[in-house]
C-alpha cells in the first residue's frame, strides 16, 4: 500500500519535472550555501588561531606599559629591569625568567635602508631552545644561532626576500644595523604569524651594545612551572611587581598577560564572526525554506480540484498528505 | 419496504456570504429506495447541486439530519466518512474529473487503493470494469488522449469500482453531444436494471423523463415537486414544502 502512493506521487513528480528540479536545486543550494559558510567560519578560526600557534599555554608575558611597538624612548615609563627580573624569579612557580628586547633599527644593505623590527635573543643555551620552541622558528637556510655566535644574526623570510633592498639576503652575506655590519647566519621559514617574519634576531649581547642599552627590556617571558597555575602565578608577579614600584591596582606601569587572554581577546571577535556567518547562513536557509514552502502550496493549491475528486472517491485525509508529503 | 438508501429528513443548507446567509436549500426531504433511478431537476442556482453534495455526503448539513444506509453521517468524521463513501457511492461528474497524470487503469484502480484492496484484486477487477465499458484497449492511456465519451465510460468504471450501491452522476451528459450522452445513459440505465441505485441531477428534463423513475423538482431551495413514473405514466406526487 504505501509503495503504491509512492509511485503515486513520483509520477506526480514526473509529471512537472522542471519545477521538481528547481526545487530540488534549491534545497541543494541552500544545504551548500549553509555548509560552505560553517566551514569558512571554521577555516577562519584556524588561519586565525594559526597565528597564535607560537603561543605557548605555559608561557606568561610581561611587558611596560605604553612601550607597545614604539620607538625606544616615545613614552616615558619605567622600564623592565634586572631588579625586576629578581623579583620575578624569586615567585614560587616560576622556572625561567627570558629577557627580551624589541625594538625598531635602521637595515642599510645594497645602498637601500629600511626600518624594522629587531629582537633580543637569550644568550643562555636553555633560554635560547626555550625561545625557539616557544617561536616556533624552523630553518631554511643556514642554521639557528648557536649561543656565542656573537656579530651574527638570523633573518626573517621577508626581509630574507629583500624588496626593500631590491636584492635578495643570502647566508653569510652582512646586513648593516644602525651602522654596524652583521652576518647573516640564519634564513628563517616562514612562520604563521606574519609579524615575525619581518623580524631580524640577533644575541641581546649585541643587541644591548648596539643601542647602548643597559639593565632595561621591553618584554620579560615567564615560563611557569605548572601551566595549570599559571594564573595564580601571573597575579602573584603582578602583586610583587605593584609593591615593588609602590603601585596602585590598575594604574601599574607593566602589564602581565597570560596567552589565554590574548586568546579570548581574539577568540570573542572570531565567535562574533561566527555569529554573522551562521546569521547569514540561517537567513538562507529561510529563504529556502519559504520558497520550498511556496512550491508545496502552489502545488497544493493547483490540485485542490484534484484533492476534491480524491476525496469523492474515498480518500482519507491522511491518503491525501502522504501523497504531498512523499 | 425495504429501509430507504438515502434518506434527507428537513435538510437545511447554509452558506455564509460575509454578513448575508444564503440559504441553498432550505428544509427538504429526500428519500430514495434501493434501486430507484432519481433525477434531480431544477435551473442553476435552485440548490440542485447542493443537494447532490448532500445526498453524495460530500457536504455537512446545516440543519436536518442525513442517512445513508441507516448511518447518520453527522456522527462520522471526515475521514470516516470519505471511507464510508468510497465504499457505498459511486461519482460520477459532469467535467468527468480524472486525475490527470495517472493511466486509464490506475484511475480506475484509485478508489480500490483508497479501501485498501491487495494489488492483485485490484488489477483484477479494474479489467473486469474496463471490459464493461468497452475501453479495454485504452487501458494504458492518459486521459487527455481519449475523448470525452472514453473519459466519462472510465469515470464510470470508477465509480463501479468499489461495488457501491448508488452512483451518483451530477450532469454526466453534460459536456457530451447527445449521440454519446446517450451511450452514456443507456449504460447507467444498465446498471439501474441489475439494481444499481442511481440519483442523477440534471436540467434537462427530457433526459429526465426518458431514463428515470422518479423526478425532484428543486427551485429555490425548496422541492417544487416530486414526479414518480408508474408504467408509463408520469404521476405528480407532491408540491411538499410549496405553500
Amino acid at each position: 500500500m504505501f509503495s503504491d502512493y509512492f509511485l503515486l506521487a513520483f509520477k506526480n513528480l514526473r509529471k512537472r519535472g522542471l519545477r521538481s528540479w528547481l526545487t530540488i536545486l534549491g534545497i541543494f543550494i541552500g544545504i551548500a550555501a549553509v555548509v560552505s559558510l560553517i566551514s569558512l567560519g571554521a577555516g577562519l578560526k584556524t588561519a586565525i588561531m594559526g597565528q597564535f600557534g607560537s603561543l605557548s599555554v605555559d608561557k606568561l608575558t610581561i611587558q611596560n606599559k605604553g612601550t607597545g611597538f614604539g620607538p625606544p624612548g616615545s613614552t616615558v615609563v619605567k622600564k623592565l629591569n634586572d631588579h625586576d627580573v629578581k623579583i620575578i624569579e624569586e615567585i614560587n612557580g616560576v622556572e625561567v625568567v627570558i629577557k627580551r628586547l624589541l625594538r625598531v633599527a635602521n637595515f642599510e644593505y645594497n645602498d637601500a635602508s629600511t626600518f624594522s623590527y629587531l629582537v633580543s635573543l637569550p644568550s643562555d643555551k636553555k633560554k635560547l631552545l626555550i625561545c625557539y620552541e616557544s617561536l616556533g622558528f624552523e630553518i631554511k637556510e643556514g642554521h639557528l644561532l648557536d649561543t656565542g655566535e656573537i656579530g651574527r644574526i638570523l633573518i626573517g623570510r621577508k626581509i630574507a626576500e629583500g624588496n626593500q633592498f631590491s636584492k635578495e639576503l643570502k647566508v653569510g652575506k652582512k646586513l648593516k644595523i644602525n651602522g654596524q655590519e652583521f652576518e647573516i647566519a640564519g634564513i628563517l621559514e616562514k612562520t604563521t604569524n606574519a609579524q615575525l617574519d619581518n623580524v631580524v634576531f640577533m644575541f641581546e649581547k649585541d643587541m644591548e651594545d648596539l643601542l647602548s642599552i643597559e639593565n632595561e627590556y621591553d618584554l620579560l617571558i615567564v615560563q611557569v612551572e605548572d601551566k595549570d597555575r599559571i594564573n595564580e602565578v601571573a597575579e602573584e608577579i603582578e602583586r610583587k611587581l605593584r609593591e615593588d614600584r609602590n603601585e596602585k591596582i590598575g594604574k601599574e606601569s607593566f602589564s602581565v598577560e597570560t596567552p589565554l587572554q590574548a586568546f579570548s581577546a581574539v577568540n570573542t571577535i572570531l565567535n562574533v564572526i561566527n555569529a554573522i556567518i551562521i546569521g547569514i547562513a540561517a537567513i538562507s536557509l529561510l529563504v529556502g525554506a519559504i520558497g520550498i514552502a511556496n512550491t508545496m502550496y502552489t502545488s497544493v493549491l493547483e490540485r485542490t480540484r484534484e484533492i476534491g475528486v480524491m476525496k469523492a472517491i474515498g480518500a482519507k485525509n491522511s491518503d491525501i498528505m502522504w501523497l504531498f508529503l512523499q | 419496504m425495504e429501509k430507504p438508501i438515502i434518506e434527507l429528513q428537513k435538510v437545511a443548507r447554509y452558506y455564509e456570504m460575509g454578513e448575508a446567509i444564503v440559504k441553498a436549500l432550505d428544509c427538504i426531504d429526500i428519500v430514495i429506495e434501493k434501486g430507484d433511478f432519481v433525477a434531480i431537476m431544477g435551473p442553476s442556482g435552485s440548490g440542485k447541486s447542493t443537494s447532490m453534495n448532500l445526498i453524495g455526503s460530500l457536504d455537512y448539513p446545516t440543519k436536518g439530519r442525513i442517512f445513508l444506509e441507516k448511518e447518520n453521517i453527522g456522527d462520522l468524521d471526515e475521514s470516516a466518512l470519505a471511507q464510508l463513501r468510497g465504499k457505498k457511492i459511486g461519482f460520477i461528474f459532469q467535467q468527468f474529473n480524472l486525475i490527470p497524470n495517472l493511466t486509464v487503469k490506475e484511475n480506475v484502480m484509485l478508489p480500490m487503493l483508497f479501501q485498501e484492496i491487495e494489488k492483485e484484486e485490484r488489477e483484477r477487477k479494474t479489467k473486469k470494469l474496463l471490459e464493461i465499458v468497452e475501453l479495454s484497449d485504452r487501458a494504458e492511456y492518459y486521459p487527455n488522449q481519449i475523448s470525452g465519451g472514453q473519459q466519462q465510460r472510465v469515470a464510470i468504471a470508477r465509480a463501479l469500482a468499489n461495488d457501491p450501491q448508488v452512483i451518483l452522476a451530477d450532469e454526466p451528459t453534460g459536456n457530451l453531444d447527445t449521440k454519446t450522452g446517450n451511450k452514456i445513459m443507456d449504460f447507467l440505465k444498465k446498471l439501474n436494471k441489475e439494481g444499481k441505485t442511481i440519483i442523477m441531477v440534471t436540467h434537462d428534463s427530457d433526459l429526465a423523463r426518458n431514463y428515470t423513475n422518479t423526478i425532484y423538482s428543486v427551485r429555490d431551495g425548496k422541492i417544487e415537486y416530486i414526479e414518480k413514473k408508474t408504467g408509463k405514466k408520469w404521476r405528480r406526487i407532491s408540491s411538499s414544502k410549496e405553500n
